[in-house]
């Protein structure tokens, strides 16, 4: 099979049924991307694939049609806005979650760039066991009025 | 051990008078912060290395597990060394005993009172022998606060005594500041690179030189934290990141019940499939072995394994709860006590009572457990998330078959610890594996197997009694508190002449002046491991106390607010915070129907916190609006990292209160997973607000005192808005009709 990550081509042979994340962290070697759960339930493992933000975990490699980005590949130098933000208000802790829920956010902000909070909520359903929701909402009310 | 005799004592005194708090007795050489790339620099001592381009490398002791400490202690020794914060950098120590947690001994020794200066050196003393290198107990701050100072102080002092060596000028006429040694007006300036080989070779002065709280310039101040821009890129490295050549990946599955063994399995199917290597048996686990986490995982799941119950009964819930209720008929070993309670419970005009109880919970850390070892016949690698480096090295000997300074522990990242972390059977599992293996192997756990084989929160149950005057005042004040034991479990020797610290702690020292008071406890024991959950034993008896002190204020007919602040005469810090807390909160001013405001107060890790929490109950349900929170933490370190801990804490204890449960069915853990143990999720995120008091007191911790007194400040606002006791956490499926 045929995989684009952050503008790189992989010809792969996996599994058909083998997730994303597990293609991208053990065989491409981005381990950036995080395993929390395995089965959905917690988003550490968000990608962007063609754009939109996808639980990689519960995602088979082989059906992925676009290109794939991850938290590598949202910048090269972490001068995307929400990275920039999450900096500037110190959002992460452990930040075990935050490649996942800063890749979930910048997908929203794509589709949605004056989101309110209802519109986070929404997309942002990550698990963060840290607790920074206080500082991931404030940083999102910014990013909508940047 | 031997014996340690007056005269004994007197000649460890001289011997180690020059070195009393920081061991730097020990020449850095034999800390194994050795192990740190030689282009760090000169060793100036065990956490400080100075390179040639100004670089100041700070070795952190501390496991960063998302609360800071690789900002906040660096913070402390670049204060004293007066360098420039932008040439900071951090590297985690490895295992060694100059890194031990001597505060944290003190602190249980002392039961966090004041010593007196020989108690203080005889406790410090045996801490550095029997202690270890532990992240934990909300004391890294306040165990580094002096230590670090003094050895950023005594590093600027070697510096200054090499440069005015080479001026041939007296060190009184030289300063340190900004990374740099000058001379009077600054017509001779040496950087700290240029001078740190040289003062390395230096005695350390006797007498370093601290700082005036006038004089800081990083404490106190907002920091960004240092870790944070490889948190937010996908580079920093947790556990589950280390990549080893030649390394393996395991799956395992432990027998779901404590305690039993692994049978019958047929590996075939296992073999059978692509990548796997290995199907390896355990005395306990089973454990596959492929070339990716997922086909260990997969090839995992295709073993049919059976496996060997322990002798005895399987315990589940209800059997457990019913014996912890039970217990509460017991009178128990006394933990505190004083007036009599029997009697001013017999005399007084209006008496109340009430059961409370808590179930057992899980870390649920979101990097699940995880370690990567690889045994060679020099030695033993661990990698791995850890609070506890000494333990794990320990542990990893033993599994190897090799002794304790053969192992090297590199300490990763921490995707959340919470005290889960301090367990080594992670370290016992991976080094076993690797060696039968005969190659590097990474074990990372599934989330269902972080569930079922935790080291749990005690489940615990309480009896309340207490008796009013007939003027509404507190009289007496009886508790009787039933759970396993944790130190029973670690250190059993700190359960002989006391009850364990652990189970009684924040139900004994109450602020609140109550002449005739008894807490008593009984140890309950189940077959379910028990370890420390963020705030250990307060993270159940604020619940207890504080909801029942509003019982009690409901029972003499008084606010609160004002029934709490009449107790507590004699506590001005926590009648401080609790009277910002409420005036915050607007406490007392009216609010519309199915909302309601709870109140409450507790001191734990030497910081005291008051919080109001607000809820609104209505048809779709409960949800907490605001939680407004005061805190006096002592001198302030990082506000920021402080504000980060403060948020982060009320939603664990929001997640504990309203949801947590861990619950058993014969001998197994029924949780596998975020659905059946939920967390808090951003939509039920209340407005968090914050008020630090400012305090020249020695810091408290920050990461820990704010869980216990969420779980109260919800529950007394749920009574307020419908009328409702809650007594049983968690609250989940109580508020229904
Ligand atoms: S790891 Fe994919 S949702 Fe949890
Ligand atoms: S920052 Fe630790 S889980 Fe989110």
């Amino acid at each position: 099979m045929k995989l684009v990550v952050n503008g790189t081509a992989h010809e792969l042979v996996v599994e058909e049924d083998m997730p994303l994340l597990w293609v991208l962290r053990d065989v491409l070697g981005l381990t950036g991307t995080k395993y929390g759960c395995g089965v959905g339930q917690c988003g550490a493992c968000t990608v962007h694939v063609g754009g939109e933000a996808v639980r990689s975990c519960v995602m088979p490699a082989t059906a992925v049609e676009a290109p794939v980005t991850t938290i590598e590949g949202l910048s090269s130098d972490r001068s995307h806005p929400v990275q920039r933000m999450w900096l500037a208000l110190q959002v992460p802790q452990c930040g075990y979650c935050q490649s996942g829920v800063i890749m979930a956010a910048a997908a929203l902000l794509r589709s949605t760039p004056k989101p309110t909070d209802a519109d986070v909520e929404a997309a942002l359903g990550n698990i963060c066991r840290c607790g920074t929701y206080a500082r991931i909402r404030e940083a999102m009310r910014a990013l909508a009025r940047a | 051990m031997p014996k340690l005799t007056r005269r004994s004592v007197v000649k460890l005194a001289a011997g180690s008078a020059a070195g009393l708090v920081l061991g730097f007795h020990l020449p850095p050489r034999e800390a194994r912060a050795l192990e740190t790339p030689n282009d760090f620099g000169s060793f100036l001592n065990a956490w400080l290395r100075i390179a040639p381009d100004d670089t100041v490398t700070v070795i952190v002791d501390r496991a960063e597990m998302g609360q800071g400490v690789y900002t906040a202690l660096p913070m402390l020794l670049a204060e004293d060394l007066g360098c420039e914060w932008s040439r900071v950098r951090v590297v985690a120590a490895p295992a060694d005993p100059v890194y031990r947690n001597v505060f944290l001994v003190k602190e249980m020794l002392s039961g966090g009172q004041p010593m007196g200066n020989t108690a203080n050196w005889l406790v410090g003393k045996l801490a550095r022998l029997f202690g270890q290198q532990v992240t934990g107990g909300s004391s890294s701050v306040r165990g580094a606060y002096k230590p670090l100072r003094i050895a950023g102080a005594t590093a600027r002092g070697m510096l200054i005594a090499a440069a005015a060596r080479r001026w041939g000028v007296p060190e009184s006429e030289c300063r340190g500041e900004a990374g740099v040694v000058s001379h009077l007006g600054g017509e001779r300036r040496l950087t700290y690179g240029a001078l740190a080989a040289e003062a390395a070779g230096l005695r350390p002065p006797k007498r370093p030189n601290l700082k005036q709280p006038n004089e800081w310039r990083l404490i106190g101040q907002p920091l960004p934290r240092l870790d944070l821009p490889a948190k937010v890129d996908g580079s920093a490295g947790f556990g589950i990141d280390v990549r080893v050549q030649g390394m393996l990946f395991a799956a395992v599955a432990a027998c779901p019940v404590f305690g039993g063994t692994l049978g019958r399995h047929d590996p075939a199917r296992a073999l059978a499939m692509p990548g796997v290597k290995a199907v390896l048996p355990l005395k306990d686990a089973l454990a596959v072995l492929a070339d990716n986490t997922w086909r260990a995982q997969q090839a995992l799941a295709a073993v049919e394994i059976e496996w060997t119950d322990p002798p005895g009964p399987l315990v589940d819930s209800a059997a457990i709860e019913a014996s912890l209720r039970a217990a509460l008929d017991e009178t128990g070993r006394i933990a505190e006590e004083s007036g009599d309670v029997a009697k001013a419970l017999a005399g007084s005009v209006r008496r109340l009572r009430a059961d409370y109880e808590v179930p057992y919970l899980a870390h649920a850390a979101m990097e699940p457990i995880n370690a990567t070892a690889r045994v060679m016949p020099d030695g033993v690698d661990l990698w791995i998330p850890t609070q506890a480096q000494e333990i794990s090295a320990k542990a990893a000997a033993e599994a190897a078959g090799t002794s304790t300074d053969k192992v090297r522990v590199h300490t990763t990242y921490l995707g959340g610890g919470f005290g889960r972390r301090s367990e080594a059977d992670i370290a016992t599992q991976a080094v076993s594996i690797a060696k039968l293996a005969g190659a590097p192997v990474q074990v990372v756990w599934s989330r269902a197997e972080d569930m079922r084989h935790d080291f749990y929160r005690p489940a615990a149950a309480c009896r309340l009694e207490a008796g009013l005057d007939a003027d509404g005042r507190l009289l007496a004040w009886q508790q009787r508190l039933a759970s396993p034991s944790i130190l029973a479990r670690i250190f059993p020797p700190a359960t002989w002449i006391e009850p364990d610290g652990t189970a009684v702690e924040g139900a004994v020292k109450q602020p609140y002046a109550i002449a005739n008071r008894r807490v008593s406890h009984t140890v309950r024991s189940f077959p379910v491991p028990v370890g420390f959950w963020r705030s250990v034993g307060h993270s159940y008896t604020a619940f207890f106390n504080e909801c029942f002190i509003d019982e009690a204020a409901e029972a003499a007919g008084k606010d609160p607010l004002a029934f709490r602040l009449g107790l507590l005469g004699e506590a001005p810090r926590q009648r401080a915070v609790l009277e910002l807390a409420a005036a915050k909160a607007s406490w007392g001013t009216s609010l519309p129907p199915g909302r309601g405001r709870g109140i409450a107060l507790h001191s734990s890790f030497g910081s005291h916190v008051a919080l109001v929490a607000e809820v609104l109950v209505d048809a779709t349900g409960l949800s907490v609006v605001r939680v407004v929170a005061a805190i006096d933490c002592g001198v302030i370190i990082n506000p920021d990292t402080v504000a980060a801990q403060v948020e982060g804490s009320i939603v664990f204890g929001l997640t504990a209160a309203l949801y947590g449960r861990i619950s058993l069915e014969g001998g197994r853990v029924v949780e596998q997973g975020f659905d059946d143990y939920p967390m808090l999720k951003l939509s039920e995120m209340p407005v968090v607000e914050l008020h630090m008091l400012e305090s020249s007191e020695l810091p408290g911790g920050v990461g820990e005192p704010v869980v216990p007194p969420v779980a109260p400040a919800l529950c007394n606002a749920i009574f307020a808005a419908t009328g409702k006791r809650i007594r049983r956490l968690p609250v989940t499926g109580q508020l229904t009709a």
